[in-house]
């Protein structure tokens, strides 16, 4: 069921992200709302379809932007991972592990992406990329980390009930 | 003694017709301010009492009829105000589109297909658009991009009913142009801020700022004569081999609403032209 949620809920994310939040920048970098989605999947304490959903995330993705759907995949499926490792780490501190996840996966995704432009003959410079992109999207999506987080949340509560023995 | 009948009718009318001469008079003024005020009095503690105990009764009716009125009020102004912003946005669109009917006029060798601008490349890298045409409309990928002012890019990933354009802003972008009035050709490529460069432009072109930069037609990606822009900023040093300028856009790429595709144009395949190695 989780994994049939996710189809619907980052279709709609890839659309909004597409859409309008593309749109707000600081100075050039963007929010990546699916990212925030998928990261805050995946440090929720019952979730264990992280990684389907980073599939489902980079491929829906890749579909849309013209960046290689390969590194898009792979950034994301190394953002999940990246997100369950906080997780355990700081599996007594949700929000610390949400924040180090964001701003830890924001930094893989761009890398790759980096990565793969430059591989296909996309003259981006690095420094500029930097200054320029990553660090203003890492900020972005570490301001939206716990609103997303929470409503993620509540989410993950009503796919994965608490179970209680009596 | 009694007095007659007749001589007391007459006496009597005497009395009332005196009395009214002297209250016509003014006579009689200060005897019916004495007579008066008691009653002027009760009666205006009478009114009073009893308009307090009809405000009480009738006041909240009023005021809930006032506030059902002033609601439905707001609501139609809401209703107004809503069908105001539409009808400015209608009216937006219809000149964009009056300037893609003028553009396309104008232009009479090409075939256009209008196609709105959805969306944008989620990667903040790139300078991708998202357009509401696709295959199906007869959108090829390479098919050239364009406002009513001037080049905006060419499309570069098309599916059923979408296709993705690659903006001339894009860091991947190259377009071989054409500068006027000096006729010097030279490169313009884009950049992660999607500012745009021209770059390879000969030492000895003289180039001024505020000439016009269009599409040359060299290599068959644009068809030639699209403005592009005007020169903003020369960069010329004498030990380098070319010269570069910076261009200032003449399309709003932040506004981009509604583009024309050029799906009369297919871009020229070079490289059964280039040699390869060994041959």
């Amino acid at each position: 069921m989780a994994i049939l949620v996710s189809i619907p809920i980052l279709g709609i994310l890839v659309l909004l992200e597409s859409a309008i939040f593309s749109q707000v920048r600081l100075l050039y970098g963007s929010i990546d709302l699916v990212l925030l989605t998928l990261v805050a999947w995946a440090v929720q304490e019952r979730v264990k379809t992280a990684w389907h959903w980073g599939l489902v995330a980079g491929l829906l993705v890749g579909v849309v932007s013209a960046v290689p759907m390969p590194a898009i995949v792979l950034g994301y499926l190394l953002a999940t991972g990246a997100a369950l490792l906080f997780k355990r780490v700081f599996w007594q501190r949700p929000f610390l592990a949400m924040i180090a996840a964001t701003f830890a996966a924001t930094l893989i995704t761009h890398a790759l992406a980096f990565s793969a432009l430059r591989f296909t003959g996309t003259a981006i410079p690095l420094v500029e990329s930097v200054n320029l992109v990553t660090l203003p999207s890492a900020l972005l999506n570490l301001l939206l980390a716990i609103p997303v987080y929470a409503l993620v949340g509540d989410l993950a509560n009503s796919l994965y009930p608490e179970v209680i023995e009596i | 003694m009694n007095m007659p009948r007749s001589l007391q009718t007459v006496t009597l009318a005497l009395v009332v017709i005196g009395i009214l001469l002297l209250a016509l008079g003014g006579y009689l003024t200060p005897f019916s301010r004495l007579a008066l005020s008691p009653f002027v009095g009760a009666q205006t503690w009478l009114f009073t009492r009893y308009s307090a105990v009809r405000d009480f009764f009738t006041t909240p009716r009023d005021v809930t009829l006032l506030s059902q009125q002033n609601a439905q009020l707001e609501a139609e102004i809401s209703s107004l105000q809503a069908q105001i912003i539409q009808l400015q946005q209608q009216n937006a669109d219809l000149e964009v589109l009056s300037a893609l009917l003028d553009f396309a006029q104008a232009h009479p060798q090409n075939e256009y297909l209008t196609s709105a601008v959805i969306g944008r490349d989620p990667s903040p890298f790139l300078h991708y658009v998202i357009i509401n045409r696709g295959s199906d409309d007869g959108l090829r990928r390479g098919m050239p991009v364009v406002t009513s002012q001037g080049l905006v890019g060419r499309v570069a990933a098309v599916t059923a009913g979408a296709a993705r354009v690659q903006l001339i802003t894009d860091p991947g972008s190259a377009i071989n142009v054409r500068l006027n009035p000096s006729g010097a050709e030279a490169l313009l490529t884009g950049s992660l801020t999607g500012e745009l460069q021209l770059e390879a432009i000969p030492q000895e072109v003289e180039v001024q700022l505020g000439d016009l930069v269009l599409t040359s037609g060299l290599g068959g990606n644009y068809p030639p004569d699209i403005l592009i822009g005007q020169i903003t900023g020369v960069r010329q040093r004498p030990v380098e081999l070319f010269q570069s300028a910076s261009i200032q856009p003449v399309v709003d790429f932040s506004q981009l609403k509604i583009v024309l595709v050029i799906v009369n144009f297919q871009p020229v395949d070079l490289a059964p032209l280039i040699p390869r190695p060994g041959e």
